[in-house]
């Protein structure tokens, strides 16, 4: 049986903050899950599910869920970086359509500027019986380095170049110009980019995503509830989940989750990629959005270079406007994880929230798609399609 | 430039996952063990207890020949010491993470050959890296 259409994201909040010096994570979640729900039109006694990642304080769930005092008959707890919050809006679309819950919340925060964390350039030392870690850790494996091999392979068997990728950012600059949240608000071009400083070739500066604090949440609701709430209908019509890895040293960086995420996603949704109007597209680097638009089925494999080129990703120029809040590129990354914020930026195009200056037009199919972990190691691609009804 | 060698940091100890330890025994004796099923016939990497193919635990180590291509690399230039970060593609089949040292970092290219060597690690056993030729 078919869940297409089985829930609906009814609410959508977005942390205004970038930098939250003088709030808790905890807090964060709460005030995100305030946010959700007051767009919504809902309390928080009517939540009976809820689901959120490793980026939760203490024990996920039963932390999150005495501190918000939630009275819930359901909760999820996944955790596959910046891609879980895909995850779960799946997974509370199953349940829904299980009669495990009715009204899902889903959250994310935290506040790695606030840490001074170095979140691209410092190789994350973790527990040394992480099977992998001791195998690994000592050569220096930072997001930036991985990314960046992922980056180089392409530009060899493909021919990919450097302004191709200073494209995708040069798109999202000129989106992000009209966020006022947004960290980085400057219009720039592929010259910009290339000059920006080398942090791990082929990447510079300005090929990576921003470090931010801040967090979101979303509301996911059965069908008879969101038709009863006053919101404009954003239907869950497909889902898709996969993980990749180094394949027991099989290794190929030529291809991101989405390529195994994305045709269930299509299936269930019976659409393709050229009916979409909006693409939310998981941009910790330019170079992710590159594979993941080719793995997504917008173009050739090898041909994404091509694709993102000319302004082809800007909102009233090109042919697939991105990522049109600015992205992680220029907006916000909130505890390193941009799942959500692609969710969110997705329901305000159907709902036409967006800003009027990056608003598609006639926006009634929208995809958002994230990846957690690092496309060089091991990582998971996680897509959603909606529909506006 | 000279070739100047990033310290290499260990994390956790040879006994953390005890059937590794023979890798990291072969580390010390200057030898790259990879792990081999006699199952199946494959060789995997990272080494794991059991073979992630076909499940057997009926493993080997094998001495590689120290023949390998680089598959990926990337100068991490935003570092005190910078270096190589690759992925090089043993003789024997399996993909690695690695470094490539004593080198001109800026001259490194896919496809290019690499020979096995050891650096000294900060707190284990030396690891194994690579080197252009």
């Amino acid at each position: 049986m078919s869940l297409k259409g089985a829930a609906y994201i009814v609410g959508a909040f977005e942390h205004p903050t970038r930098k939250a010096t003088d709030k808790s994570v905890a807090l964060l979640h709460a005030e995100c899950a305030k946010g959700a729900l007051e767009d919504a039109g809902l309390t928080k006694d009517d939540v009976d599910g809820y689901f959120c990642a490793g980026d939760a304080p203490g024990l996920g769930p039963l932390s999150m869920v005495d501190y918000m005092n939630l009275k819930v008959r359901h909760v999820d707890s996944n955790d596959v970086g910046g891609s879980s919050y895909q995850v779960a809006v799946g997974h509370a679309m199953e349940s829904i359509a299980a009669g495990r819950c009715s009204i899902a919340l889903i959250t994310l925060s935290g506040r790695p500027r606030s840490e001074g964390q170095a979140t691209g350039t410092a190789p994350r030392a973790g527990n040394p019986a992480q099977p992998d870690m001791q195998f690994e850790f000592p050569y220096g494996p930072t997001v930036v380095n991985q990314y960046a091999m992922c980056a180089a392979r392409h530009m060899y068997e493909y021919g990919t170049t450097s302004e191709q990728l200073a494209w995708i950012k040069v798109a999202a600059s000129h989106h992000a110009q009209y966020n006022p949240h947004a960290m980085l608000r400057d219009v720039v071009t592929v010259e910009d980019v290339l000059k920006s400083p080398m942090v791990a070739t082929p990447l510079h500066r300005l090929d990576c995503c921003v470090i931010s604090d801040g967090g979101g949440a979303l509301i996911v609701a059965k069908p008879e509830i969101a038709k009863s709430l006053k919101r404009p209908l954003v239907k869950v019509i497909g889902v898709g989940e996969s993980p990749k890895g180094q394949m027991g040293g099989a290794v190929d960086l030529t291809y991101t989750g989405a390529r195994n995420s994305g045709p269930p996603a299509w299936e269930m949704a019976r659409i393709k990629p050229s009916d979409i109007k909006y693409a939310s597209i998981y941009d910790s680097f330019t170079i992710t959005v590159l594979m993941q638009l080719e793995d997504l089925g917008f173009c050739e494999k090898g041909q994404g270079g091509r694709f993102v080129a000319d302004g082809n990703l800007i909102s009233g120029v090109g042919k697939l406007p991105f990522n049109t809040d600015g992205g992680g590129l220029c907006s916000n990354h909130p505890a390193n994880r941009g799942g959500i914020t692609k969710i969110i930026e997705a329901v305000r195009q159907l709902r036409g929230e967006a800003h009027p200056a990056v608003q598609v037009k006639n926006c009634d199919l929208a995809i958002a798609h994230g990846t957690g972990g690092s496309l060089g190691t091991r990582h998971c691609g996680s897509t959603v399609i909606l529909e506006r009804e | 430039m000279a070739y100047v060698q990033r310290k290499v940091p260990f994390i956790g100890s040879v006994d953390t996952n005890p059937e590794t330890k023979p890798f990291w025994d072969g580390c010390a004796a200057g030898k790259l063990l990879v792990p081999k099923c006699t199952t199946c016939g494959k060789s995997h990497w990272y080494p794991r207890g059991l073979c992630p193919y076909c499940f057997s635990d009926k493993l080997e180590w094998v001495a590689a020949s120290g023949k390998a291509t680089i598959y990926s690399v990337s100068v991490m230039q935003r570092a005190e010491t910078p270096y190589a970060m690759a992925y090089v593609t043993l003789a024997e089949g399996p993909t690695m993470m690695t470094n490539i040292v004593d080198c001109d970092l800026a001259a490194l290219q896919i496809g290019q050959a690499v020979t096995l060597t050891f650096v000294p690690s900060e707190g284990g056993p030396p690891m194994p890296m690579f080197t252009p030729g």
